[in-house]
């Protein structure tokens, strides 16, 4: 199915999922260890005076990971569909091409040489996605143009050179510090400053923004390269900036968060099955909805097994697995 | 080898004031690192229909898109309305200029109409949304490719000839002034062959552009083209109209299979046949 893309329809489908999302936010924001009613929530969120108990709860503790969740979801989210439409695969999602595991090697080689150092790893984690971005790119051109073709088999075989890499670092670490690298593999949504959030929120929009800027060339290169070229599109440019802001967004992501799976494959998929390929539907709908579900997701690994709590990449795998299977077999059935 | 046209259509172009696109190929010369396009020289009118034919590895495709402007020859150049095609930014070259050659599946969810649609990408200006004019031809492209009522069908459940007439309908949505079609009829029955070279003809006419089509199927060249290009070898043999082009020798010759030139009395223009030999 597909929504046609109109004025109407953009500004229905963002007005429909940005109250969805600040529906669940609230939801997020009120379950947890400790249940606290909306208008707490409220008071917590706008309230001025003394911080009672149910403000801190909400103000240092919940809203951050709402908001984290918000942002991270929106990102990997809107670098997937990109990604899908720059490597023309429905198989492509934010860390195929490398990315995650340039952070996590980053993190991780960190840890090794540095112990642990407060906020060292977050800018480790970064330097290494785009350490990672500008090797991939590099062996990903052929006869000096970016192909989308071998781009996909450079972040590939790059990605599992990395992983090994990392699994070969990890031996080397004391088992304390093995444990602390989950975060790595699996996300954490937990720890997040405020120097974070506010240095988050404009670069993800920005990111995502500029994505959107690329909206009808991404529809045109869905078509292929060759194609796309003999429509006008300057593939090279499109491709290039296009590569460079998706993995950006994956990149802050994953330096902030670690490596939540799923997300990034599955939105745009359950996206486009709502509101259809044209990027100028999609891309709102995948963010929002990245958005929705990291937040969701996070609520999930707070309170299922309360009170322990689930990594969120787990949940993730684990919710999104038998939805692309249903997915899988919807389209293909 | 430096040909001339001589085509009489052509002479005839030559001495009337030209109204609408006017192409001019001008010793044009490809080199890949394997394969060269010798120098070859035609020119076209609005209206008229250029059919390039030869066997297989001869240059047909490499020429088409050298005229196309997106490969920039060796030597010489490719003047459409007297501009240097090649010199063309891309999107201005896609306002002029459309190209289909052989195309790769798609793997996404997308309509016949979103399909088609992306003809008007070079024409959409800094706005977001397509207007209704946009709206507009890419209906007249889907109804004169009789793809109306498949426009809400994914493009991965039609047939392939179906896809090849979205294809069509795709760069026909450009609105181009120079329509350039690799083997459009590849993958299509005698049926639908036949309209959709009525089609280009009928619209070049109608429409004023010039169409420039490589295909395999001599017959339907030699019934609807103005002129024809023979390539060997990246080698131009031959050009002008059906009757020069086609002698039974030469065809014989660069096809290595002996054919046979009648007469189709209908048209008094060439009808080609292999010779059926038991061997």
């Amino acid at each position: 199915m597909s929504v046609p893309a109109t004025r109407r329809n953009l500004l229905l489908t963002i007005v429909l999922l940005s109250v969805g999302l600040v529906v669940v936010s609230l939801a997020a924001l009120m379950v947890g260890g400790v249940h606290l009613p909306l208008r707490q929530v409220w008071v917590g969120l706008w309230g001025a005076g003394p911080a009672g108990q149910a403000e801190v709860i909400v103000r240092e503790i919940r809203l951050p990971r709402v908001l984290l969740a918000m942002l991270v979801g929106a990102a990997l989210a809107s670098s997937g569909t990109a990604l899908q439409a720059l490597l023309r695969n429905p198989l492509a999602d934010p860390y195929v091409l490398g990315i995650s595991s340039g952070a996590a090697l980053g993190a991780i080689v960190a840890l090794w040489v540095g112990g642990r150092v407060a906020n060292a790893s977050p800018l480790a984690a970064f330097a290494g996605a785009l350490v990672t971005m500008v090797w991939v790119f590099a062996l990903g051109r052929r006869a000096g143009r970016l192909s989308s073709y071998t781009l996909l088999l450079a972040g590939v075989v790059t990605a599992s050179f990395l992983s090994a890499v990392i699994i070969f670092v990890l031996s080397m670490l004391s088992t304390r510090d093995v444990r602390g690298t989950a975060f790595w593999l699996m996300g954490d949504l937990s720890v997040v400053t405020d120097v974070q959030l506010h240095l988050l929120l404009p670069v993800i929009a920005l990111g995502i923004g500029g994505l959107y800027f690329f909206a009808k060339d991404l529809n045109v290169l869905l078509l292929g390269e060759q194609e796309s070229a003999h429509l006008g599109v300057n593939v090279t440019r499109v491709e290039t900036l296009v590569y460079i802001l998706a993995s950006l967004l994956t990149g802050v992501a994953v330096s902030v968060s670690g490596a939540i799976g799923y997300l990034g494959l599955l939105v745009p998929h359950l996206g486009r099955m709502v509101v259809g390929s044209d990027h100028r539907m999609l891309i709102p709908t995948a963010a929002l909805g990245g958005a929705i579900m990291l937040v969701v997701s996070d609520l999930l690994a707070r309170t299922l097994v309360a009170p322990g709590e689930l990594p969120v990449g787990a949940v993730t795998a684990v919710a999104g697995a038998p939805v692309f299977i249903y997915l899988l077999r919807r389209t293909t059935g | 080898m430096n040909l001339e046209s001589t085509s009489a259509g052509l002479t005839h172009a030559n001495s009337v004031k030209s109204v609408g696109p006017h192409l001019s190929v001008e010793g044009v010369v490809f080199r890949y690192l394997h394969f060269s396009l010798a120098t070859t020289n035609f020119e076209a009118q609005a209206g008229q229909v250029v059919a390039i034919v030869g066997p297989n590895g001869s240059g047909k495709s490499t020429l088409l898109e050298v005229v196309s402007g997106h490969l920039k020859p060796a030597e010489g150049r490719v003047l459409l309305d007297g501009e240097d095609l090649h010199r063309l930014p891309p999107r201005e070259r896609a306002r002029r200029v459309g190209l289909a050659m052989q195309e790769t599946i798609l793997l996404f969810a997308l309509d016949v109409r979103e399909f088609v649609r992306q003809g008007r990408h070079p024409h959409l200006g800094r706005g977001l949304f397509e207007s209704p004019e946009d709206e507009r031809w890419v209906d007249w492209a889907l109804e004169k490719t009789r793809l109306t009522e498949f426009a809400s069908r994914q493009v991965t459940e039609i047939s392939s000839g179906e896809f090849q007439r979205a294809v069509l309908a795709r760069t026909l949505a450009q609105r181009p002034r120079l329509l350039l079609l690799d083997e459009p009829t590849a993958n299509l029955d005698i049926g639908y062959q036949v309209e959709m070279f009525r089609l280009v003809r009928d619209l070049a006419a109608s429409e004023g552009f010039v169409a420039v089509i490589v295909t395999h199927e001599l017959n339907l060249a030699a019934e609807l083209a103005d002129t024809i290009l023979l390539l060997d070898k990246g080698q131009c043999l031959r050009q002008g109209s059906a009757q020069e082009v086609f002698d039974q020798e030469l065809l014989s010759r660069v096809f290595r299979t002996p054919v046979l030139v009648e007469r189709n009395p209908a048209s008094g223009r060439p009808r080609i046949n292999w010779v059926a030999t038991r061997s």
